[in-house]
């Protein structure tokens, strides 16, 4: 007989084993076995144990209370404990949204959470909100075995691993006997009665504090050691857990201390078999790494040795007092100048320290050959570890504009030397004879933003980015036409051109840039950028116009290895390839989307509008009819209403104010670049930099159509035309108009409409200052302060027009975080924006405000506003007025808006692109 | 005659494909789906597949018995929708229950039908319960993350009248599938452990108590989760063991994968499955992903191949299809599985050494 006969029939199938290992789970699993060894839960989410946390939570500051459960997470926490028990907080509640908005941050819910109450309600609570498999801490045997066997029966429905807690009828145990009985008899129960698995049950076997000076609490950490040691014994697939930071109670202020008996009781309760246990987890100092002393007098507190008549507590105590908790002062580093001026250049374009780098400059070009040589050598070399640095996130944008603010201000103090040889050599060569052509390495790079549009912060940032990775850049500026893109294009022999916009008729013009380039037989590879752009137009709108590259950048970070890749000779084919591959695939899909959304009529949307209960409504009449201009407005007062959450989003450092100021990432950087934007801000306050012109006008008004709104502008009619949402709704759901805001003429009342327009002037000197400074990072900053000033003013004046100049809110007290999340009756929506997305209703708009000459603001051919930081719209008072988006709109729609507007088809379409694709 | 389980030590089961794509071939029009006793109602109702086991029963059995006859051994009811949540959309929220008991119904019809044509092939009966239109753990406004559109009470109670129809209309398994949001199965997994506690108590006990945790007359459950991407992760953000281990806790029949990928997508994540979960596996795929014109086009010999490749490989005990499949593909899957044996379940060990 063959040996084979004997092999069993399931000899070769793939058998696996499983094994009763604790399982838990955020988004991603936590497994944890023999080998996991000792597994920290993070403690500072905990409002009983963290002032910080207990504040930020009473509050409502959820944002802040998000950093911090990153930052554990970050620190090493594997699991976070979350606790809501404040007699201050409604714990169901707090528990609820907390834990509702950590589902939210995948870098939070990543880990498993630990759900922590003596309230059974709240623990309840945390368990509905949670989709992985949590940890409950704690049940506990006090009010009996009925009511724990129901609360283990919940938990375990909710699939959820229970703490229980070392406690029963009598009381919480404190004697190791006690612990180790009451466990025994709460693992009986659950799994013989609720079916738990032995592996889902964690014991608390309560830690109390030790060097009380009470003798009676002195074995406390040997007691909790010993049953430890026992349960594991007696119950093996169990865990054992514990709040560790309990035990040093007796010493609260001194960490210094607490941290050395933590890390020291962990020691030994690791070696006895504790699971896991609730600490602080960047606060664990290494047990090999505490000085001898201290380590000798915690092992003796622990573990109650030389312990008579409280010895060893008393020398602890002693001890303790010696340690000062000394407080760390900030002393500035000034090594780093003994070094060569090589690692000095290097470290002040790291560092963005301007300092010293006139004279460090001056010291390298009297050490090198050549002042080029000091560019191409030390300068480059820093510029190569910025490039580096950011490249690898360890470095952000606020950062590396710094730098090369520093490196301008080098270049600067070399360029006449510069100049200088280049001239001697140019007579040595004419007196040898020979050709005075000079060659250039560096490849060059247009930038431009286009005909018709005035914003440049981010194709600034661009550019400096580029500059900082060696790249000639050639800045044409804002508003420039295509003929002088490609002008300049060919005759400086560019690389690359780049593109920016922020308003939607700026795609078209890119469009058109890109038809021209084919046109003129162009070979330069086109990149495509800012606010309004995307991937998708990029894929759908321009890149079929242009066969020798488009590729849309999404911000300064990527543009640099964008641009490495075109201007690479090996790598540019394959990248071309790879963009042109994605953007088919993208338009195609884009194809595909189209037929899926369905649209009713323009006449069924016009019969389903937003129904307004006029009958029951009192309109205000504003406090004046026609318009009112503020001059000079204060600065100081509008500054009071910044939202600098885009501050930030400008200088691409994305997360929510103030939050991002204590993020564990960019925190640091995000306070300097706020530090010195508070700072310049103030200086452009007091030094009156800038001029605030603001025009705020109200009108009577009705509905006299559907989409279409009568103006009185002493007694000039004049229509305001808006459009209609026209995607099938759900049933209930009205298809919006602005229009429908407003009261219609038939209810005999008169209703109004305001409009205003805000401008800040006079910051083209400064800018100009800035840039002959080689200061690109102010000037930058600048730029996005008068943005912000900007925009707070409107805030301030739609404040002012719902208290006081409609007045139709008779009181307001409203925080600046409340305005920003417009919290108030009432909107303010722009021509050229998603609820009345043309453009060139802002001509009336700028009519009835009385023109450039009253608002100082000019029109370009694309009704883009200049200056650009202006903010103009329509003011709406009705309290169920609200922002929504028009979204795609039907031919029917545009051939009656069209008519309505007196417009040709053709430029109708051309304007209202955007919601027509 | 043989259990469920009994079957499933045998060989490896098939359960059918899609309803929807059935229906779809019926061309039905409103005035189908309103029937008699709906001729009036006040909102369209086209489209509301799961209603046509009250108005059009005998296409819904018809379906079931043309899977049947392509060899199913589990067909699933009519009920994806049959909540008073996902209901709401045509205000048809007060029917949930009679949805759910005729939906049984129809299914137990047809299956009983077979079983009595063949009592060496039994037929089962899955009661389906759906993802839900809203979620427990996304909030639908991305302004506010800390929103939530329903809670979890409410998607619990609105399981358990579900769970309470498809049990009077006599199924054989709880089915939670297409789970693209862990929190809706766990609140799905919740009402079902209550509903047969709360069932246990009313009814006299048969006088042998049940094994610790266990619950008498309970159903078991199958689950079946949707990886909605190459990321290998739920739409709710969960890899693949971290959604086994929230769900253990059901104590499942099996585990298993369908719908948003095809069978080639699924290959890599039924693997994985089958090497961590301690209970059986099912896995019923997409007839493929859907083409440019939202089509399923896989033909059944090449689903049918794929899918044997994962029997012969050991990954799987159930078997059928989701979104675009027919009764030919289940036919095809049938026949190219049985050459090959079930998965084993892994042995579980009681000891860490």
């Amino acid at each position: 007989m063959p040996l084979r006969a004997f092999v069993p029939w399931w000899f070769n199938i793939k058998m696996s084993i499983i094994k009763p290992y604790l399982r838990l789970s955020g988004l991603e699993p936590l497994i944890v076995r023999p080998e996991t060894n000792f597994i920290n839960v993070g403690e500072r989410t905990n409002v009983t144990g963290s002032k910080m946390f207990a504040r930020l939570i009473r509050e409502g500051q959820y944002e802040a209370a998000l950093a911090v459960a990153r930052q554990q997470v970050e620190n090493g926490a594997q699991v976070i404990d979350v606790n809501m028990d404040d007699a201050l907080l409604d714990g169901v509640q707090a528990m609820t949204t907390f834990l509702n908005l950590v589902q939210s941050e995948p870098d939070i819910a990543k880990i498993p959470i630990m759900i922590d109450s003596s309230k059974f309600e709240i623990i309840e609570a945390g368990l509905k909100c949670v989709q992985g498999k949590c940890i409950v801490n704690s049940i506990s045997m006090k009010e009996g075995e009925e009511k724990f066997i129901e609360q283990a029966f919940i938990c375990k429905s909710y699939g959820a691993s229970v703490i229980v807690m070392a406690f029963d009828e009598v009381g919480q145990a404190d004697t190791k006997n006690r612990k180790v009985e009451i466990c025994k008899r709460a693992y009986k129960i659950l799994t013989e009665q609720v079916g738990y698995a032995p592996q889902d049950i964690i014991f608390d076997p309560n830690i109390f504090a030790i060097a009380t000076g009470i003798e009676e609490h002195n074995n406390y950490a040997v007691d909790f050691i010993e049953a430890t040691r026992e349960i594991k014994k007696l119950m093996p697939l169990t865990k054992v857990s514990g709040g560790v930071s309990n035990v040093s109670f007796s010493f609260r202020g001194n960490e210094h201390v607490r941290e050395a008996i933590h890390s020291v009781f962990l020691f030994h309760a690791i070696k006895a078999g504790m699971d896991m246990g609730i600490v602080n987890a960047g606060q664990l100092v290494v047990y090999d790494e505490i000085e001898p002393t201290l380590r000798n007098l915690c092992e003796d507190v622990i573990l109650n040795r030389n312990n008579d008549n409280n010895e060893a507590t008393e020398k602890m105590i002693a001890f303790a007092e010696t340690v000062k908790a000394k407080g760390k002062e900030v002393v500035k580093d000034e090594n780093w100048r003994k070094e060569s001026v090589e690692s000095r250049l290097s470290h002040s374009l790291v560092n963005g320290i301007t300092d010293y780098i006139d004279a460090d400059t001056e010291e390298a070009r009297l050490k090198y050959p050549k002042p080029l040589d000091v560019i191409e050598g030390p300068l480059m070399d820093g510029m190569n570890v910025v490039g580096d640095l950011f490249g690898s996130g360890k470095m952000f944008l606020p950062q590396v504009v710094k730098s090369a603010r520093v490196m301008k201000k080098a270049v600067a103090v070399l360029t006449p030397f510069i100049e200088q040889e280049k001239e001697e050599r140019k007579k040595e060569n004419q007196l040898a004879g020979a050709a005075t052509e000079e060659t250039s390495g560096a490849a060059k790079i247009l930038l431009a933003t286009v005909k018709g549009d005035v914003h440049d912060i981010g194709k600034n940032i661009v550019g400096v980015v580029l500059g900082c990775n060696g790249y000639d850049i050639i800045d044409l500026g804002v508003m420039v036409p295509t003929e002088k893109i490609l002008e300049t294009a060919v005759k400086e022999k560019v690389d690359i051109i780049g593109l920016s916009g922020l308003i939607t008729p700026s795609l078209d013009e890119m469009v058109h840039v890109a038809h021209e380039m084919k046109r003129r037989d162009i070979k330069l590879p086109l990149l495509i950028g800012g606010a309004t752009t995307s991937r998708m137009h990029t894929a759908v709108k321009i890149a079929p116009q242009y066969d020798e590259g488009v590729v849309h950048v999404l911000d300064a970070s990527r543009s640099v290895t964008v641009a490495g890749s075109l201007l690479s000779k090996e790598q540019k084919p394959a990248f071309l390839q790879s963009i042109k591959a994605e953007y088919d695939k993208l338009a195609e899909d884009f194809g595909n989307k189209k037929s899926t959304k369905q649209y009713v009529t323009f006449a069924e949307a016009q019969q389903n509008g937003a129904v307004i209960d006029w009958t029951n409504f009192n309109p205000v009449t504003p406090a004046f009819t026609g318009t009112k201009v503020l001059n000079n407005y204060d600065l100081a007062e509008i500054a009071e209403y910044i939202d600098w959450q885009p501050f930030f989003i400008a200088w691409e450092m994305h997360g929510k104010f103030p939050a991002i100021l204590t993020d564990s990432v960019i925190g640091v950087e995000a306070t300097k670049l706020y530090n010195d934007a508070k700072k310049l801000l103030q200086q452009v306050i007091d030094e009156k930099w800038l001029s605030a012109k603001g025009v705020v006008g109200f009108w009577p008004a009705n509905k006299i159509d559907h989409d279409t709104i009568d103006v009185d502008n002493n007694s000039e009619i004049i229509k305001l035309e808006f459009l209609r949402q026209q995607i099938k709704k759900t049933a209930g759901q009205p298809n919006l108009s602005l229009a429908d805001f407003i009261a219609p003429a038939e209810q005999n009342y008169q209703d109004h409409i305001g409009a205003f327009s805000v401008t800040i002037q006079g910051i083209d000197a400064h800018t100009k200052n800035f840039e002959a400074n080689h200061d690109d990072y102010n000037k930058i900053i600048l730029q996005a302060l008068a943005d912000r000033l900007a925009e707070a003013f409107a805030e301030l004046l739609h404040k002012k027009t719902r208290t006081e100049y409609w007045g139709y809110v008779s009181e307001e007290n409203l925080t600046n975080e409340q305005l920003i999340k417009e919290e108030y009756p009432g909107i303010r929506p722009a021509p050229g924006y998603p609820a009345c997305p043309d453009h060139t209703e802002k001509y009336k708009l700028f009519n009835l405000l009385g023109g450039e000459e009253a608002t100082g603001i000019h029109l370009t051919e694309s009704l883009a506003m200049y200056p650009a930081s202006s903010v103009c719209g329509w003011y709406f008072a009705h309290p169920e007025s609200k922002y929504f988006g028009v979204g795609k709109i039907e031919k029917d729609q545009l051939a009656d808006y069209a008519n309505r507007k007196g417009m040709s088809i053709d430029d109708t379409t051309r304007w209202l692109r955007p919601v027509l694709e | 005659m043989k259990t469920l389980q009994d079957c499933l030590k045998d060989r490896i089961l098939i359960i059918d494909g899609a309803m929807g794509t059935m229906i779809q071939r019926h061309k039905l029009d409103e005035k189908d789906y309103r029937g008699e006793r709906f001729k009036d109602w006040h909102t369209d109702v086209k489209g509301n597949n799961d209603l046509l086991s009250i108005t059009q029963p005998q296409i819904i059995e018809s379906i079931h018995k043309q899977y049947l006859e392509a060899g199913a051994d589990i067909i699933e009811t009519n009920t994806f929708s049959s909540t008073s949540i996902a209901q709401a959309d045509y205000d048809m929220q007060s029917l949930a229950y009679e949805l759910n008991v005729a939906s049984a119904k129809c299914a137990r019809n047809a299956a009983d039908e077979y079983t009595a044509k063949n009592p060496d092939k039994p037929r089962f009966v899955a009661g389906a319960i759906g993802p839900l239109n809203k979620t427990l753990s996304l909030s639908p406004d991305v302004n506010n993350p800390g929103f939530r559109a329903v809670t979890f009470d409410e998607v619990a109670t609105a399981y358990t009248e579900q769970i309470n129809g498809l049990v009077d209309g006599g199924v054989d398994i709880i089915l939670i599938e297409t789970i693209f949001d862990t929190l809706n199965a766990k609140a799905a997994i919740y009402a079902t452990i209550n509903f047969f506690k709360t069932r246990q108590s009313s009814i006299q006990s048969s006088g042998f108590p049940p094994p610790p945790g266990e619950i008498e007359g309970a159903l078991p459950i199958m689950i079946s989760g949707t990886i909605t991407d190459a990321s290998g992760r739920t739409l709710s953000g969960q890899t693949l063991e971290a959604f086994y281990v929230s769900v253990m806790h059901a104590n499942p029949l099996s585990i298993g994968l369908n719908c948003a990928l095809g069978a080639s997508e699924m290959r890599p994540h039924i693997e994985e499955l089958s090497q961590i979960a301690g209970c059986y596996t099912s896995a019923y795929p997409n007839a493929g992903l859907p083409n440019a014109f939202g089509e399923y086009d896989e033909q059944p010999h090449e689903t049918a191949h794929i899918i044997e490749e994962w029997a012969k490989e050991g990954f799987v005990n159930i078997v059928g299809g989701c979104c675009g499949t027919t009764p030919d593909h289940i036919k095809h899957i049938a026949e190219e599985v049985s050459k090959f044996k079930p998965r084993e379940l892994p042995v579980i060990e009681e000891a860490l050494a």
